[in-house]
């Protein structure tokens, strides 16, 4: 339990704000995620969940702190680590297929043509997009264009996955069931994933542990949640779970007022004899009553 | 209502061009002879003060000329006898010979450019001073360190035809989408094929324009160049006809320059259709 795959070590990030001086968007984040695991990050629009994410990813680097994936540091991009981008970033001018071949031929050079292109469709058949691998992305629907992004991604067979909302642009069914088919995925091959979202019971459904992140600038993790569902659950039938509201509750608490006021909250229980280690966000494991407090304090790992 | 667009379209470009032509035709036409006047004096002036007939060539001996010129465009028959079609071959070839080096400095360079911000900072005074210069202002340095009038053309239109593709080029390649670039980075990419499959096509669009510009430009400055260096081409040809005084043939010219022009153009945005992306 104590294996850290991903160690994120005491990160932050900082831009020059208009005055001249950095201004930090996020400051001494801590969080370690296991192999096989599924994270989520949930925050407000600008905290700097998808900075985090291109931190982990290697495409920017963190002001102060480092992350070290597999015990090594980050040194920039890798193909073992497929990113999904908040926006899509299909090449335009490469039909379906020829983006995703691309990845493919990217991962394995020495392929030939046939097997690449068969590679390409079998993940395309994934995410449901066979019948489409000649469109060009302007083709095609958001939704549809996400689905290129996700086999893109899955098609390279990275050791971690990054999303960045990969959901958002779908419609309630086809996430419904990409979010099956991500989730059936993610667990038949051990994929670690770190995912970042709007969506609480999205969170709630695929994660292992939901990070939830105060609001910026110098946003911090408030706390990571533990999430008591168990892990055969089904995505229809996870809101009848006991402890489901609990949890859901408590993170849509977070972020309607907690994610606002945390400095106050935080002075709060300072003053009462609880001081915070940033190194240590506090784990919380909202349970339905009769334990009455949704929250069970335990410190992390 | 039933007649689509481009076709009442065709049908208005028909009618003025009628317009015109028939105004043409009017305004050069004899009128009345003048009478009281010297028959010495009238002998010197010629028909053209004598019978009220205007020097200005009408649109029928133009086009009579034109059926005659476009029969046999090929002959050669020395220096200053060459048909249209051989003196446009010229033009076209030097144009090709001077765009086509243009472009095999341009491309790289304007990479180069449009990867490097200290390049393209250290390189930014010296182009935005060479691109504004008249590309015939480089004609006398041309002759003098080449000695070669037909080079020294060449040199003028490869000048001229530089910086809209070097600036484009750089422009396009410096505004490649960034996501677009992370893509290959994630996928550890090496930098040539970088360059190639990702920010080649992404600035393709942006560098065909800058062609195009160019292609325009060179038309343009091979006519006037040419009637520098002399010997062979449009340009020269239209300057050795009005020598002739034969007003007809350089109208002619006017119009095969203008037919040609818009050839080069053609060709130009059918290619920059070719790479565009829709996004
Ligand atoms: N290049 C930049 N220069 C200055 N500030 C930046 C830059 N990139 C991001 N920021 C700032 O960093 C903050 C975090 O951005 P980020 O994209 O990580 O937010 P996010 O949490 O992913 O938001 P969203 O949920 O809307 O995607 C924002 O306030 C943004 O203004
Ligand atoms: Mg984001």
């Amino acid at each position: 339990m104590s294996e850290r795959f991903i160690s994120i070590e005491g990160i932050a990030r900082a831009y020059p704000a208009a005055d001249g001086l950095p201004i930090a968007v996020f400051e001494d984040l801590w969080f370690s995620i296991r192999r096989g695991e599924f994270v989520c990050a949930i925050g407000h629009s600008g905290c700097g969940k998808t900075t985090v994410l291109n931190i982990l990813a290697g495409l920017d680097e963190p002001s102060t702190g480092v992350v070290v994936v597999d015990g090594k540091g980050i040194e920039g991009p890798s193909l073992d680590r497929a990113v999904i981008f908040q926006s899509h970033a299909l090449l335009p001018w490469k039909t379906v297929l020829g983006n995703v071949a691309y990845a493919v031929k990217s991962r394995w050079p020495n392929w030939s043509a046939d097997k690449i292109k068969a590679h390409a469709e079998k993940a395309l058949g994934v995410v449901g997009l066979s019948g489409a691998e000649f469109k060009k992305p302007a083709e095609l629907s958001g939704g549809m264009k996400q689905r290129v992004g996700i086999a893109r991604a899955l098609s390279i067979e990275p050791k971690i996955l990054l999303m960045d909302e990969p959901f958002s642009a779908l419609d309630a069914l086809t996430r419904g069931t990409l979010q099956d088919e991500v989730r059936r995925i993610c667990r038949d091959t051990s994929q670690t994933v770190f995912m970042i979202t709007h969506d609480v019971d999205e969170a709630i459904y695929l994660a292992d542990k939901i990070v939830l992140m105060t609001n910026g600038p110098g946003a911090q993790i408030a706390e990571i949640v533990d999430n008591p569902l168990p892990i055969d659950r089904a995505r229809t039938e996870v809101h009848k779970h006991p402890d489901y509201y609990a949890v859901r509750n408590h993170i849509v608490d977070f972020l309607v007022s907690r994610s606002k006021n945390f400095a106050e909250e935080q002075a709060a229980r300072v003053a009462g004899g609880l001081p915070r280690n940033n190194r240590h966000p506090p784990v919380v494991r909202p349970l339905a009553a009769p334990a009455l407090m949704p929250a069970a304090t335990r410190a992390a790992s | 209502m039933t007649t689509s667009l481009p076709f009442r379209a065709g049908l208005l470009s028909l009618v003025i061009l009628a317009i015109f032509l028939g105004a043409w035709h009017i305004a050069t036409a004899g009128s009345t002879p003048i009478a009281n006047i010297d028959p010495e004096y009238a002998k010197l002036l010629g028909q053209t003060a004598t019978q009220g007939k205007s020097a200005m060539p009408g649109p029928l001996d133009v086009g009579r000329a034109l059926w005659t010129h476009l029969r046999d465009p090929f002959y050669d028959r020395g220096t200053n006898d060459k048909g249209i079609g051989v003196q446009i071959a010229w033009s076209v070839a030097r144009v090709a010979a001077g765009y086509g080096l243009a472009i095999l400095v341009a491309l790289p360079l304007g990479f180069v450019i449009g990867m490097s911000a200290l390049i393209s900072r250290a390189l930014d005074p010296f182009i935005q001073i060479m691109k504004p210069i008249s590309p015939l202002a480089w004609m006398p340095l041309a002759l003098y360190t080449i000695k070669d009038s037909g080079l020294s053309a060449i040199f003028v239109i490869f000048i001229c035809s530089l910086w809209p593709m070097l600036i484009n080029t750089a422009f396009g390649v410096a505004s490649v989408r960034r996501e677009w670039l992370n893509v290959a980075r994630t996928l550890e990419v090496g930098p040539l094929r970088k360059a190639f499959t990702v920010i080649l096509p992404a600035a393709a669009p942006t560098i065909l324009t800058g062609m195009r510009i160019s292609i325009g430009i060179a038309w343009l400055v091979i006519v006037a160049a040419e009637m520098l260096v002399g010997g062979t081409g449009i340009g020269y040809f239209v300057w050795n006809e009005w020598n002739n005084l034969s007003i007809t043939n350089v109208i002619i010219a006017i119009l095969v320059i203008g037919v040609v022009g818009m050839a080069l153009d053609l060709v130009l945005s059918r290619l920059t259709r070719l790479v565009s992306y829709p996004e």
